[in-house]
């Protein structure tokens, strides 16, 4: 396992019911990984597990590994406050904090120990740069973040991810509750982000897949079915399932 | 053709159920707010004649005419602070806990029993708990502290139901969204969850405090039925005649109402009882509305939104 963030054998389990079946995939730096299948695949369960947000759920539990320069970040031993700092996450549903514009981004650094107003002054800006929406924000930073439209809330939700410099961002369907032009800004800012971080996207959308990642994977009843090149998988994809699943004809 | 006439006939006969049951329904509601309004009405038309600043400021009086509430209208006060700062530090952490760090199970099944149980006590028993525990055992006395005491017990249950609503009515992605910033879990309560919770923490608290202050039945053998007399110019809660002291016996505007109803000697008393019933219900009417406003007020500091969502 050379690459620096992978998962290696990872397995899910809700009760009795195996939702992810020993799945070993890497993410390479600097690049845009999609993950697509039917609903129930279990693609935003892996999703979920690679920065063990479904510890939160009873019951959950997971076997295997998953490798982030070179610490199994699986292992119960890991301190999953840290690793989540590392790992950013934005979900289908826009979940801005109850506070304002610049206390959604500020609230994550300050915690970390930032405490000087004009280093936060800073990191406010250039998070909602880098998110694209500093230039539509930036004289209502006191506002509340629930005054924002839903693409808005959404590019702030990014924003606040970036706030404390993960390495690398999960996105859960992050566009699938937005509207077209929205959607297009959010898929904008998903290849420009990708020159500084890793991105793991579950998408349902099969146009989006293929337009915003380098990699694409196909989950199947909790397998990965099949997992390569964006550009091979769409147009010469090794598997049947693989090929029905996007032209259509089933999901 | 038999069908058909069947079908119509349900019909109709669905339809007058319907029409039937919106009267029922809408003739209980309205009879519902005209015993509101006629309770409130009637305590009102009694009570306002007799108020006035000598009233609402001077003492009672035993055998004499002119009688004020000024002292039990300060008790009642003075008593629904002391209770509110014992309560609400532990309704909030029995919520907080039973909300966010139990998991679900037996002992959390059994801890809500308790207080399912607990919130169905008659007030008078507690009034006699606090009488053999606090009064008695730990040699408080007839005080404001045991009343304080007795109306936690009385108090608890719904402050811990209250906040256990609160919190868990808070969407699961506001802290899915602290987990993810690699926020604690004591940050992501007090920080991300508290604020919106507020609203709802401030309509329960203003509910329980109502309670508080119209007790009667829980106080009369817990803070008592009398009041030392009181030098209103000394406010060090060290001084037996001080208003703060918490150990001195204190009774409240309803205990006062109860008594003068029951045992009063003065030929007023009956003016004075529903003089006191009146201001009473001005009391927690203000208190609702101002509570109401401060939650809000609170909301949007803590959230920076101009209204409610």
């Amino acid at each position: 396992m050379a690459m620096p963030f992978s998962t290696e054998d990872l397995s899910v389990y809700y009760g009795e019911y195996q939702a992810i079946k020993n799945i070993s995939l890497g993410f390479p730096a600097k690049t845009v990984t999609a993950l697509i299948g039917p609903s129930g695949c279990g693609k935003s369960t892996f999703l979920r597990s690679l920065n063990r947000m479904n510890d939160e759920i009873a019951g959950a539990r997971s076997t295997g590994h998953i490798w982030m320069d070179g610490i199994d970040l699986a292992s119960p031993s890991t301190d999953v406050i840290k690793l989540r700092q590392r790992i950013g996450m934005v979900w289908q549903r826009p979940n801005p904090f109850y506070k304002s514009i610049y206390e959604n981004i500020a609230f994550g650094p300050r915690y970390y120990g930032i405490k000087n107003r004009k280093k936060l002054d800073e990191i406010v800006e250039t998070s909602l740069r880098r998110a694209a929406l500093w230039d539509e924000v930036k004289d209502r930073l006191k506002e509340s973040a629930l005054s924002l439209s839903g693409g808005q809330q959404q590019r702030l939700c990014i924003a606040r991810a970036l706030s404390v410099n993960p390495q690398i961002l999960l996105l859960d369907e992050p566009a699938s509750a937005l509207d077209p032009v929205s959607t297009g800004k959010v898929e904008e800012l998903i290849s420009e982000l990708k020159s500084d971080l890793r991105i793991v996207i579950v998408t349902h959308n099969m146009q989006q897949a293929a337009r915003v990642s380098d990699y694409t994977a196909y989950f199947y009843l909790g397998n990965l079915v099949e997992h390569g090149e964006t550009n091979k998988i769409f147009t010469n994809p090794e598997k049947n399932s693989t090929q029905e699943y996007i032209m259509g004809r089933f999901g | 053709m038999t069908t058909k006439t069947v079908n119509t006939k349900a019909r109709t006969r669905a339809r007058n159920a319907d029409k039937i049951a919106t009267v029922i329904i809408v003739a209980l509601a309205l009879s519902i707010v005209v015993i509101l309004i006629g309770l409130l009405g009637f305590i009102l038309f009694r009570g306002l004649g007799h108020i006035s600043w000598d009233f609402l400021t001077s003492k009672p009086q035993t055998i004499r005419e002119g009688g004020g509430i000024g002292p039990p209208l300060f008790n009642s006060l003075y008593l629904l602070v002391l209770t509110m700062i014992i309560t609400i530090p532990l309704g909030l952490g029995g919520g907080i806990y039973m909300s966010e760090y139990a998991k679900p199970g037996k002992i959390t099944g059994f801890i809500r029993l308790v207080v399912e149980v607990l919130s169905s006590f008659p007030s008078i028993v507690i009034g006699l708990f606090g009488l053999l525990v606090f009064v008695n055992t730990m040699g408080m006395g007839f005080s404001l502290l045991a009343g304080a005491l007795a109306l936690t017990i009385f108090n608890l249950p719904l402050m811990v139901r209250i906040t256990e609503q609160a919190f868990a009515s808070v969407p699961r992605e506001q802290k899915e969204a602290g987990l993810a910033l690699g926020l604690s879990k004591w940050k992501i309560i007090t920080s991300i969850m508290l604020p919106v919770a507020i609203p709802s923490l401030v309509t329960g608290t203003i509910l329980a405090a109502g309670r508080v202050f119209g007790e009667a039945a829980a106080l009369l053998f817990t803070s008592g039925m009398t009041t030392p007399p009181l030098n209103f110019s000394d406010w060090n809660p060290l001084h037996p005649r001080s208003p703060l002291n918490p150990l001195r016996p204190a009774e409240t505007l309803a205990t006062h109402i109860w008594k003068v109803n029951s045992e009063g000697l003065a030929p007023d008393a009956i003016q004075i009882a529903a003089g006191a019933s009146a201001v009473l219900v001005i009391m927690v009417l203000i208190f609702n509305l101002l509570a109401r406003w401060g939650g809000r007020t609170l909301y949007r500091y803590m959230t920076a939104s101009k209204r409610m969502n």
